[in-house]
């Protein structure tokens, strides 16, 4: 395992996408875990005295309307941006990827049932599924994990059945099969090994799509609730002072833009990693 | 393909269904009183009882199902709670702005997009397809409202050529229109082009690399020819793959971007419907919403049958 | 009258352990009508020279040395040069008649495509062309309408509309690249004797691409057996599948099973050629046959052999051409 690891590390130091994407999203992960220590200020302090500041010395990138510290938001922003993801990814693999084996070995009337359950829960992009949980329970950030979660069982679970479909047909499988071994056994035990590098593409994919989703939520306010700042929101909130104040949307926007970019590049240097065929292809 | 269609048009109707019985169990029965939740918890006994009348809570809801689904084939959607007057036409009006706006989004995302993987792909591992693909890779990070609150601030903040938001509505014509909904549209349509750019390039290039191109240029067909009559229908298979599965981010993107503009259209419409709790405003437009994405999701099966020939199930010879 | 000929031509291609010469410094011509097999184990460079014919290969493929068509040298031509000789002068029949053809496309406007660039005629004229062409392949168009699509067609049928596409011209020469290859025994058959009697009678020349030796004997008057981008022996088909000379072609001839004839019942196994084609990067310095061959000496390791004519219609490169006493 270790090796295999060290391995994957190696040829990926070659790739430029895996480096550059991987240092972005490092630093972007290693900043959410900061901001459980330290943030430069508290988040909660209002200080209207010190509003609309620009940056200095003192606040190295300024101050929001309430006089909240604009770097110390981004830092815990950053935490509250990876657990909405995190989970939600976590709901996507926990339901997807046992549908997808499901549908790959069961085939017939099974899988014809899971791929149209897939194909229904896509008509359900997440931000219709977020209005219709925030109409009945009001806005909070579970709305947000919740409707990015479902959104991401389809896609794991398409993934999930056609990376299994292709493992399936091997050798390998066969002689499980006739070794005795039952569906469910070779599909824990040989199926998911082997398209797990697949999952885990997807899941930097997704990662990086759950990032967009969660800020887009909280900046129509259906997400992310107030003091826990969040990257969408505080873009909400640069809206209304736009006219003046046209700073305060710049730095939560990039965050946001730098760190998909940064998992989107890492997840493309990834699948070329992972995937030797497609790297000779290149 | 009339086999192809009719097993189509059955799954059609029946994801329809399932999506108004989920839309009904959501937002009618799991609150379990609708007209509680819409009158919030300091609601007098009376008032609710009203309401409950008025919505036909007390009937079986069964009833209650089958009448709102042969409500939405007559039109007849009810009166909205909180703009007392026909949610039917509440909408209409409201889509005569999102309506247009999606379309031209769509519109100038594939102008941009199609060309550009176009481009790169003729240019595989030159210059030109570096830059297309740094384009692709920024488009697709960028939120697409926070590209709307840049626009504004360059156009509008900074420039003061373009308005900030608002709709001039039909009335004043179609240059104000079009004016208005320019920095919607380009907003929209942008980083969604960047994603259509990067699967256009790469389904072309993937199938510039198929057997049949190496005999087009056989018969002496050149790079342009093979490039234009042969690969590109073929790779349009994955492209339109992605177009329908776009649509549904186009959506959640017109509602995200009204709210930027501040344009009166479903999206708005539905914001403010969750926050005065109009239940029955809510649930129409839900519906109508997941209805437009399984609408496009069958176009696009039945495009996919118009452009690869070995869909449509005919006989073999 | 000379019609094709081919001076000195080498092919580099990129491989995944870097360039590589996959033809090296290969010479042979032909004349108008000739009928010629090119015979080897996969890899030989056998494809490649068709396709260097057709100016088909990767672009960043490097070719030196002559290809001359009538007057005109292929290698020099500019795209839009080649493009008029591609599918007009010369016609290419692919190996995988599955995957060779146009899946959105139907079979009449794919057939009609190469007339519509290369011959001046109006639609109903095209049109006749056409309906001619599929007449003349056994796909007549009362029971194949042109409207059909690929995948409507059995592998041997879609065959049969690539051979209509490669004779539309009415081209000097038609490149055979396996063509029975991927189809079943019983159409092969009929495919090689389609191309071989649309040769006959409209005169155009033939390059038949195969492994198969049988398939070579069938069509062809003239052969030349490669191995590791050489030439190892040419000539006369008939000569040189009496008198095989180089051990190789020896080689491959035992390596097939004869049905019934007596020396496979005296015979109890099938003989295989020892060892393995080199890798292109490891070939060895002297002659590339050397490591398997039964007859091999220190010359042969040494120094390639040059051609040896045995007569005016039958060259072998080698050192240690076979005797009578060899093949017993």
């Amino acid at each position: 395992m270790f090796r295999k690891l060290a391995e994957v590390f190696g040829h990926g130091l070659k790739n430029r996408s895996f480096v550059i994407g991987g240092i972005i999203s490092l630093l972007f992960f290693l900043v959410a875990f900061l901001s459980y220590f330290w943030t430069p200020y508290p988040v909660e302090d209002i200080n209207i005295a010190e509003r609309l500041l620009k940056p200095s010395t003192k606040y190295l990138l300024g101050t929001d309307h309430f006089g909240r510290d604009i770097l110390s938001m981004l830092i815990k922003g950053a935490r509250n941006s990876v657990i909405v993801a995190f989970v939600a990814i976590g709901i996507g693999l926990g339901c997807g990827v046992p549908l997808g084996l499901t549908a790959a070995a069961k085939k017939g009337w099974v899988n014809e049932l899971i791929m149209r359950f897939n194909d229904f829960t896509f008509a359900f992009p997440s931000l219709i599924s977020a209005i219709m949980i925030t109409a009945i329970l009001g806005p909070g950030s579970i709305n947000s994990i919740i409707a990015i979660g479902i959104f991401n069982i389809p896609v794991f679970a398409r993934v999930a059945r056609g990376a299994a479909l292709s493992i399936w047909k091997r050798e390998f499988i066969l002689a499980a099969r006739s070794a005795g071994k039952g569906q469910f056994k070779i599909s824990v035990e040989h199926i998911l090994p082997n398209i797990s590098s697949m999952l885990i593409v997807q899941a930097t994919i997704q990662f990086a799509l759950g990032i967009l989703a969660e800020a887009g939520l909280s900046y129509l306010g259906l997400g992310t609730q107030p003091p826990m700042p969040s990257w969408g929101k505080m873009l909400n909130e640069a809206h209304t002072f736009m006219h003046f104040a046209p700073q305060l949307a710049i730095y939560p926007g990039a965050a946001i833009a730098l760190t998909v970019m940064g998992l989107n590049l890492f997840g493309d240097g990834l699948r070329d990693v992972l995937d030797p065929k497609l790297r000779r292809s290149r | 393909m009339r086999i192809f269609l009719a097993k189509r048009v059955f799954t059609l109707v029946l994801t329809l269904l399932v999506a108004t019985l989920v839309v009904f169990v959501v937002l009618e029965i799991l609150p379990g009183d609708p007209a509680a939740v819409m009158l919030g918890i300091n609601a007098e006994a009376d008032t609710l009882n009203a309401l409950r009348e008025e919505l036909g809570l007390n009937r079986p809801v069964l009833i209650r199902y089958i009448d709102w689904v042969s409500d939405l084939f007559t039109g007849d959607l009810g009166i909205s709670y909180t703009y007392d007057v026909p949610v039917s036409e509440l909408i209409l009006s409201r889509i005569t702005v999102s309506f247009p706006l999606a379309l031209l989004a769509i519109t100038l995302s594939t102008l941009i997009a199609i060309p550009l993987g176009i481009i790169a792909a003729s240019n595989h591992n030159k210059p030109m397809d570096f830059l297309v693909m740094s384009f692709s890779q920024i488009g697709i990070a960028i939120p697409n409202f926070w590209f709307a609150m840049l626009l504004t601030i360059l156009f509008s903040v900074t420039l003061r050529i373009l308005p900030a938001g608002g709709f001039a509505g039909w009335d004043a014509g179609i240059g104000p229109v079009l004016k208005s909904l320019l920095l919607p549209t380009i907003a929209l349509a942008l980083p969604q082009s960047a994603i259509l750019a990067r699967v256009t390039r790469s389904a072309l290039l993937e199938v510039l690399k198929e057997d049949f191109i190496r005999t087009a240029r056989a018969k002496g067909v050149n790079n342009q020819g093979t490039l234009w009559k042969h690969a590109l229908r073929n790779a349009l298979i994955p492209v339109v793959t992605i177009m329908g599965l776009q649509f549904s981010f186009l959506l959640a993107g017109t509602i995200i971007i009204e709210n930027v503009f501040y344009l009166p259209g479903i999206g708005r419409l539905i914001f403010q419907a969750i926050s005065q709790r109009d239940l029955i405003v809510v649930k129409n437009l839900v519906i109508l919403l997941a209805g437009a994405v399984i609408m496009i999701n069958f176009v696009v099966d039945v495009l996919y049958a118009v452009i690869d020939p070995r869909l449509r199930g005919d006989k073999d010879v | 009258m000379t019609l094709l000929q081919v001076k000195d031509l080498s092919v580099t291609l990129i491989t995944a352990q870097g360039p590589q010469e996959v033809i090296s410094n290969i010479n042979f011509s032909m004349d108008a009508g000739d009928k010629l097999g090119i015979v080897g184990e996969s890899g030989c460079g056998k494809s490649i020279s068709a396709l260097a014919m057709m100016s088909l290969l990767p672009p960043d493929s490097q070719t030196s040395g002559k290809i001359i068509l009538e007057d005109q040298d292929i290698l020099s031509l500019n795209s839009t040069q080649i493009c008029s000789i591609r599918g007009n002068r010369i016609g290419m029949i692919f190996q995988e008649p599955m995957t060779a053809l146009n899946p959105v496309k139907k079979i009449g406007a794919q057939v009609s495509e190469s007339i519509d660039l290369h011959m001046n005629l109006n639609r109903k004229q095209t049109l006749e062309r056409v309906t001619e062409l599929m007449d003349k392949v056994g796909l007549a168009v009362s029971r194949f309408p042109l409207n059909l699509y690929p995948h409507q067609l059995s592998g041997g049928q879609r065959q049969r509309v690539m051979i209509a596409m490669a004779i539309a011209c009415n081209p000097k020469i038609l490149i055979a690249d396996e063509p029975t290859t991927a189809l079943d025994v019983t159409v092969q058959e009929q495919i090689l004797d389609l191309i071989r009697d649309l040769a006959d009678s409209s005169g155009m020349a033939l390059i038949m691409i195969s492994h198969d030796l049988g398939v070579i004997a069938q069509t062809t008057q003239n052969v030349m057996v490669m191995y590791t981008g050489n030439i190892v022996e040419m000539g006369r088909t008939v000569d040189v599948f009496q008198n095989m000379l180089h051990p190789y072609t020896y080689g491959l001839f035992s390596a097939i099973p004869h049905a019934g004839s007596s020396a496979q019942k005296k015979r109890k196994r099938l003989s295989c050629i020892p060892g393995q084609v080199p890798e292109l990067h490891l070939r060895p310095q002297g002659c590339n046959f050397a490591d398997r061959c039964s007859k091999v000496s220190h010359k042969c390791k040494a120094i390639e052999p040059a051609a040896t004519k045995i007569s005016d219609q039958h060259q072998v490169w080698c050192y240690h051409p076979l005797t009578q006493e060899d093949k017993k």
